[in-house]
């Protein structure tokens, strides 16, 4: 059988064998609507109070400051549109960064049709935000700053406490939202230590189930709910609750906050490995995101001259599973937006790879991309144009 | 999301190389996602005699790349101006939509040496 080294943990990770076996009960066994009274609901009932304590622990806030939702995406929306309409009569400015993932920017473009102004703020060569830049771009109509936490592609971490004390001592009534789906798996995401109103998870990115997510919203936040029904969620995000996976969740949640150091340790042996390893033996590459405040398992690279789909599919070739922010990757045929707004030149984004290592990866599977990598390289820029250099 | 024969195209490439006294030179690039093609012909008696492709690009524009190569190797220049785009994207047992514009290289690039190729013996000639 072929090899397969699975090296994507940013786009999903596998779900965690304590997180499945969690779930499982909840599917035919207490499968009870959590809103109705007799027996088999009750346990769902109580499962997921559980769950939202469990969550509201590692959150560092009260259980009823956490809704659950369907993702990542439905997060980042309703913080969005949830903030933007209740807050509309004290203003209508939001500001956000340009490395945002889609999620949040494309809600912000949505915004801008209901006569919402938005701030794209740029980010340094790293991919950081400035707070400094935040702060500047304060207005008495801002209502809503929303800067991610961790980035999806490059992994760079963002000064969140910072961007918060610096909003906060501006207006303390602006709402600060942190999309926090890439960091949660590894950084401390006490809503308190990073000073937050609003933040965003998605299970499946900490080895929990997908398809469901937590909207954490700070008591008093000006907040319209965004899905009208059955009044779930106190009302303010409706629909039967989906208890298996928030119990699945909740589990992930769980062994994520408590190994995290081991965690973290074990992926960033083998993130710098790699990294070190690629840019000594492949001449023209270079590192895109920050050399340190980086997330411990993301290693993203760029080789000149070769486009990243085409490495993808000579690594896939191999049962090596990764992405690129190369253009002919992306539905829309440009390069990824991100590694743009780093400036990154248009070529170079062309030549991208994201390898994002996770907790069953071993130093087999990097010396296995190690051994093949090079050569495919070589391969490619060989058939290359560009490569002068050769 | 590729058929077999554009993997095999993409992992064994046809005609890979330049042509140091090429007759004719096409460049073509994508200037949306930054593909780029060049094609080298050797032309003998009006017919393409060699050819050979660098393509920096995705798999398609790679097997692309080699497909268009192996259609026109032999052929007169005027029937590989008839080459089309879509007839190399044919050939390849088709291509996945939103990688169409990325195929969009190889014929124009063979058109663009034979072009080239053309200007420069009725330049000789005038
Ligand atoms: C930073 C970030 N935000 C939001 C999302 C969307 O999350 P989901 O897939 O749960 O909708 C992702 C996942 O791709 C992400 O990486
Ligand atoms: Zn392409």
């Amino acid at each position: 059988m072929q090899r397969v080294v699975y090296l994507d943990h940013a786009a999903t990770t596998p779900v965690h064998p304590k997180a499945l076996e969690a779930m499982l009960p909840f599917f035919s066994e207490s499968y009870g609507n959590p809103s109705s009274i007799y027996a088999i609901a009750r346990e769902a009932r109580k499962a997921l109070d559980g769950a939202r304590e469990s969550v509201a622990g590692i959150l560092g806030c009260k259980p009823n400051e956490v809704i659950f939702t369907s993702g990542g995406t439905e997060s980042d929306n309703t913080a969005i549109k949830g903030v933007a309409f209740a807050a509309k009569s004290g203003g209508n400015h939001i500001i956000t960064s340009s490395t945002e993932h889609h999620a949040v920017l494309h809600t912000c473009q949505f915004m801008e049709k209901f006569g919402f102004e938005v701030t794209y703020l740029p980010v340094d060569r790293f991919g950081m935000v400035d707070p400094a830049d935040v702060e500047r771009a304060i207005t008495d109509k801002t209502v809503l700053v929303t800067i991610m936490t961790a980035n999806n592609e490059v992994g760079t971490i963002n000064p969140i406490a910072d961007i918060a004390k610096v909003i906060k001592n501006k207006n303390k009534h602006i709402v600060f939202h942190t999309d926090a789906v890439q960091a949660a798996g590894s950084v401390d995401i006490a809503v308190d230590h990073l000073g937050v109103d609003m933040l965003s998870l998605s299970a499946h990115k900490f080895y929990g189930p997908k398809g469901i997510g937590v909207l954490y919203v700070r008591r008093a936040t000006p907040f319209l709910p965004q899905q009208q029904g059955g009044g779930q969620e106190r009302n303010r995000r409706a629909g039967t609750e989906s208890v298996a996976t928030i119990v699945g969740m909740a589990k992930a949640l769980e062994i994520a906050a408590t190994g995290r150091e081991e965690y973290n340790r074990h992926c960033q042996r083998l993130r710098d490995r790699l990294i070190e390893s690629i840019l000594s033996r492949i001449e023209r590459s270079y590192l895109n995101g920050h050399p340190t405040q980086r997330l411990a398992n993301n290693a993203n690279l760029s080789f000149e001259y070769v486009e990243g789909e085409s490495i993808l599919l000579n690594l896939d070739m191999l049962g090596i599973a990764c992405s690129s922010g190369s253009a002919c990757t992306s539905a829309s045929l440009e390069p990824s937006h991100v590694l743009m707004a780093m400036g990154v030149p248009v070529e170079i984004a062309h030549g991208s790879l994201r390898l994002t290592v996770g907790s069953k990866t071993t130093d087999e599977d990097v010396d296995y991309v190690l051994s093949h990598l090079p050569g495919i390289i070589q391969k490619l820029r060989a058939m290359s144009p560009l490569a002068e250099v050769r | 999301m590729y058929t077999d024969l554009v993997m095999d195209h993409f992992s064994n490439p046809r005609n890979v190389g330049t042509i140091a006294d090429a007759d004719g030179v096409g460049l073509e690039g994508n200037p949306v996602c930054g593909d780029l093609m060049k094609i080298f012909i050797k032309v003998k008696e009006d017919r393409i005699d060699d050819i050979k492709f660098q393509t920096f690009g995705c798999g398609a524009a790679i097997a692309t790349s080699s497909m268009v190569t192996e259609m026109v190797k032999g052929k007169t220049l005027d029937e590989a101006m008839t080459i089309t785009n879509r007839k190399v994207a044919e050939a390849l047992g088709g291509l996945p939509s939103q990688k169409m514009h990325c195929s969009n290289l190889a014929a124009d690039a063979l058109h663009k040496a034979i072009e080239d190729y053309r200007t420069k013996t009725a330049a000789v000639a005038g």
